[in-house]
């Protein structure tokens, strides 16, 4: 169990953002302790650790606040050097993988029009989805990671988005997994991962949980 | 391509490609540049980025690097015994680097765009207000990343400085363009103070285009806009 001067990680269950960290601290075997934000009640711990974008997740590590799923990644991979690397060790593999991470993150932009949005709109944000894990796939081609061999950095930021997959599927009446089975072949084998079981959440429970932020919100 | 060579695509006016120039000149890395048309994108520039057909993209060798942020720190990788480092050593300074050039290109640009483009003097208002609330954000930031030395990178000119300093331009020209002042020194004399000491640098002078040109460019955009507006 981690000290308390060990690193706290301020999370929301859901957020595929903070599962990226998850996984990542998992993948490292670093011990942390967890803490579940209400993002519906923020605390003063969260609003004072991230006053910039109040979100999650942040880490708190040595007195210090870390924000941006991605850039903790790169944080925890740096300070935590071990045998266990989520980014390659090569300038140009490291580019790459940078590359595809920061990418990875417009599959929740894009998604998210998806259930929020109607019409033309919808269409657009569907054929757009479609559009980008085609060029995921592409990218995979026939290895078994991202990172080749090796589950890693781009792996870590792409794999929590997949659970989202059923949701977006539903509410834009569509399939992904059809149209895309390498990238279900690939997030079955990270699903193997216990990193990756035990921080993502089960599709129907997303699911569930956007029926309830739609109604929150006031969506249709 | 011959190996090592460096190659890079760019747009005169483009803050992310400025920001790799000031990058490659302070490492002292010679390279072969090619500016780009965006209405007839070069075959190089589609096959090298076909995920966004965007500037920048470095090619050195049979190697194509895209995404600004992401060459600035494969430089840093690849030619990190040449020249001043890129990012900070510390890993904390560097994560806080990294945060602050994400929140400058995420913030501000839509906002530099949002006010030109702005139909009315409160609309104006608004958005001027909000680019001030993000330069205030940076003036805390460089108060705690320079830690009372010149740059925003420490000692010499880093990550974060040709992040923000390639806006440098677009600020003071947009300042000419809508009559108001942006980068105010009675809000933000830090910043204004580590503008002069940035712009004094070599990397900075052979590589920011003029704020005349970039005010001129500014009109011509403006103008294709409302165009295009009246045209609907």
């Amino acid at each position: 169990m981690a000290t308390s001067n060990g690193p706290v990680l301020l999370d929301f269950w859901v957020s595929p953002f903070g599962q990226r960290v998850r996984i990542a601290m998992a993948e490292k075997g670093i011990e942390y302790e967890y803490k579940e934000e209400d993002l519906f009640n923020k605390s003063e711990l969260l609003l004072n650790s991230n006053p910039v974008h109040k979100k999650v997740p942040v880490l708190i590590h040595d007195g210090k606040t870390i924000c941006e799923s991605l850039i903790i990644m790169e944080y925890v991979d740096e300070v935590w050097s071990g045998k266990v690397k989520l980014l390659p060790s090569d300038s140009y593999q490291r580019a790459q993988a940078r590359f595809w991470a920061d990418f990875s993150s417009k599959v929740y932009e894009c998604g998210t029009r998806v259930w929020k949005l109607k019409g033309e709109k919808q269409e657009a944000a569907k054929k757009e989805m479609i559009e980008m894990l085609k060029l995921f796939e592409a990218e995979l081609g026939n290895k078994t990671y991202f990172g080749g061999d090796t589950f890693g950095f781009v792996d870590t930021a792409l794999i929590p988005f997949t659970s989202w997959f059923y949701t977006y599927e539903t509410f834009g009446n569509f399939s992904i997994k059809e149209v895309t089975p390498k990238i279900g072949a690939w997030a079955k084998r990270c699903m193997e991962r216990e990193s990756v079981a035990k921080a993502l959440y089960e599709p129907n429970k997303v699911y569930e949980f956007v029926c309830f932020l739609k109604k929150y919100y006031g969506i249709e | 391509m011959a190996e090592g060579e460096l190659k890079l695509l760019g747009i005169w006016g483009s803050q992310f490609v400025i920001r790799v120039k000031m990058i490659l000149e302070q490492k002292g890395l010679s390279y072969e540049y090619q500016e780009e048309n965006f209405a007839n994108k070069s075959e190089l520039l589609l096959k090298h980025n076909p995920v966004h057909k965007k500037v920048p993209v470095l090619i050195h060798g049979d190697r194509a690097i895209c995404e600004s942020l992401v060459i600035l720190q494969y430089i840093d990788e690849n030619w990190s015994g040449t020249g001043p480092p890129v990012l900070p050593a510390n890993p904390y300074d560097r994560a806080i680097a990294r945060f602050w050039a994400v929140y400058i290109d995420d913030k501000l640009l839509p906002l530099l765009l949002d006010t030109l483009k702005a139909e009315t003097e409160e609309a104006k208002a608004e958005k001027i207000a909000g680019i001030h609330a993000v330069l205030e954000m940076l003036e805390e930031a460089f108060k705690k990343c320079s830690a009372g030395k010149a740059f925003f990178g420490g000692d010499s000119i880093g990550y974060l400085d040709v992040t923000l300093g390639s806006y440098l331009a677009w600020i003071r020209a947009e300042e000419r363009i809508i009559e108001a002042k942006l980068l105010d020194e009675t809000k933000m004399p830090l910043l204004v103070e580590w503008e002069n000491r940035f712009l004094a640098a070599d990397c900075v002078k052979k590589t920011l285009p003029s704020v005349e040109r970039v005010e001129a460019l500014g009109r011509v955009l403006i103008a294709k806009e409302r165009e295009a507006r009246l045209a609907k």
